[in-house]
């Protein structure tokens, strides 16, 4: 056994044994936690692979952002335990049918390899060794791919907006600190001089 | 038996026994951890100093001559004390934080190069390596906010959830400028583009090398890392999620003993971790300020080390006299000034560099 297969196999186990843990913890937090030590082991297979710019990218964009704001509202929710668990096996026949399925699709694509190698021997495009993950995706994301891309991040933008439009409410009456008003503010604005007669006050 | 070979070749490199010829990792590893927990020793009684000394004070100047052992003596005083875990915190995650937080810190460490080829771990995609585990820090205070059960700590780490988010996006973005101008992903690159091009050369003076730097070219880029750095790094004027005079001391509120070491531990290897990255993306790293014979003679670890500790004076200077910001104001200032000017740079440099075809080309990629 080498050292890159011994990694895949403590990588891919540890992968298995965490996402089974995601749906079988009791606490959400837990759940979520479990998550988390999926997708690290999982961009670890992805190191494995020779994709480092993805594996990297798995965890600043899923770890780093995502699963925190997973974490965020996970932690915040007031869930009741017990009625959680209650619908468990109401909802475990449409879990079977979706987790069949998916074994089906994902032996036919292994399948695939054994059963029709002609087919998977074009559909692969040789990548050249001599260059480096980042820059490989990048020749192809913004040269043949160069729409779809920038669609892809117009389509983000648009839903980021469309969230913040929808929860926006301008409420009326709500004092707003306005840095610009504050710094540009003279003292002959701010202050005022008077002479108070001794006994009489303002 | 083929397996342990290897993993014993590659990881000790014993010659004894006839593998491996080179100083194996472990070794490396442990030399590294070493001089950084000392290091972090005395950057802690520096920080301790220099604020002392801002507010006209005298700092720890019992244990040692100056208080030089005082670091530790503190260890000794936390190891030796009873860790207290709150009978309804949850306990395995409860302690898992603080070292969550501590190991993360120390493994950023791995590709960060001291001098030349001085690094542990010389990776084509460093920064974004070193991106990936600092945005993972934010995990270890969330954890200890939520296990400890208690409303201040986990007041204190949805604050510092938030905060972390905002500030890694404008730290992302000014890395990219960095990136653009050195072409490579590759720390030692970085530092080797800033000593081969630069605006010392331009002006003639190629001696001059501390004009080369980026923190010339990118100045407000310089300064907009520093601030970010700071939010990032929960130092103050940003350090809301332990502001005492609200939260008590936020997400550590319950830790006590070992764990709350860790913590601080852990926070200060990764305010150390921010100072070598200014060292490294906008100071030259190991490189030294003039190009001339007296000063080449020093090594560059030396520089290196030198430049760090500058930078953390500048930490420690802004703790000192910044009051704290409002939470208000934390998120303006992210969201609402940094992001836009950061987008705009990137944009301008990008556009500088296509017009001009000035930037490193000599970068493997």
């Amino acid at each position: 056994m080498t050292l890159p297969l011994f990694f895949f196999f403590v990588f891919s186990a540890i992968t298995v044994a965490s996402a089974l843990m995601v749906i079988a913890a009791r606490n959400p937090v837990h759940s979520v936690l479990f998550l988390i030590l999926a997708f690290v082991n999982a961009a670890g297979l992805f190191m494995l692979a020779g994709a480092e710019f993805l594996a990297l990218i798995l965890i600043v964009v899923y770890v780093g952002a995502v699963a925190v704001l997973f974490l965020f509202v996970t932690m915040m929710l007031d869930v009741d335990f017990a009625s959680l668990r209650q619908g468990m096996l109401q909802y475990a026949p449409i879990g079977v049918v979706v987790g069949v399925i998916l074994l089906l699709e994902l032996l036919m694509v292994a399948g695939s390899f054994v059963l029709a190698p002609e087919v998977t021997a074009t559909a692969m495009v040789p990548i050249d060794p001599s260059m480096s993950n980042i820059k490989a995706l990048g020749e192809l994301l913004y040269t043949r791919y160069i729409f779809l891309f920038q669609g892809a991040g117009a389509v983000l933008l648009v839903a980021m907006i469309g969230a913040i439009v929808l929860t926006l409410r301008h409420k009326s009456g709500v004092k707003r600190q306005d840095v610009f008003h504050q710094t540009s503010r003279t003292r002959a604005e701010a202050t005022e001089l008077v002479k108070v007669k001794s006994g009489e006050g303002l | 038996m083929e397996f342990l070979g290897t993993a014993l070749n590659y990881l000790l490199g014993i010659p004894l026994l006839g593998w491996g010829t080179e100083v194996g990792f472990v070794y490396k590893a442990l030399l590294l951890l070493v001089a950084l927990l000392l290091f972090t020793a005395y950057i802690l009684l520096a920080d301790r100093k220099i604020w002392a000394a801002v507010q006209v004070r005298r700092g720890p100047n019992v244990v040692g001559p100056f208080g030089l052992l005082q670091s530790f003596a503190d260890l000794l005083k936390f190891v030796f004390k009873e860790p207290v875990i709150p009978a309804s915190s949850d306990k395995v995650v409860f302690l898992l934080a603080p070292l969550v937080t501590s190991v993360l810190a120390l493994s950023a460490y791995a590709v960060i190069p001291f001098d030349a080829g001085w690094a542990l771990a010389d990776v084509n995609v460093g920064v974004l390596y070193i991106f990936a585990i600092s945005s993972l820090g934010v995990y270890g205070i969330i954890m200890g906010g939520w296990a400890s059960n208690s409303k201040y700590a986990f007041l204190g780490a949805l604050r510092s959830a938030a905060q972390m988010v905002s500030y890694e996006v404008s730290i992302g973005l000014v890395i990219i400028t960095v990136l653009l101008c050195v072409g490579s992903l590759n720390l030692t690159d970085i530092v080797t583009a800033q000593s081969q091009m630069g605006l010392a050369y331009m002006l003639g003076v190629p001696w001059l090398s501390v004009l080369n730097w980026f923190w010339l070219p990118l100045f407000p880029m310089f300064v907009i890392f520093f601030i970010s750095a700071l939010a990032e790094t929960n130092r103050p004027p940003f350090d809301l999620p332990e502001a005492e005079s609200e939260l008590v001391a936020g997400f550590m509120v319950e830790y006590s003993s070992t764990p709350y070491l860790l913590f601080m531990l852990g926070e200060y290897i990764a305010i150390i971790l921010m100072c070598a990255m200014t060292t490294i993306l906008f100071m030259g790293g190991w490189a030294s300020p003039i190009n001339l014979v007296p000063f080449t003679l020093v090594p560059g670890v030396v520089w290196f080390v030198l430049k760090l500790c500058l930078v953390f004076f500048m930490f420690a200077m802004v703790k000192a006299f910044v009051p704290r910001y409002r939470y208000d104001q934390l998120m303006r200032i992210g969201w609402k000034v940094f992001l836009p000017i950061s987008l705009v740079m990137v944009i301008v440099v990008a556009a500088v560099l296509q017009l001009t075809g000035w930037g490193w080309h000599g970068g493997a990629l």
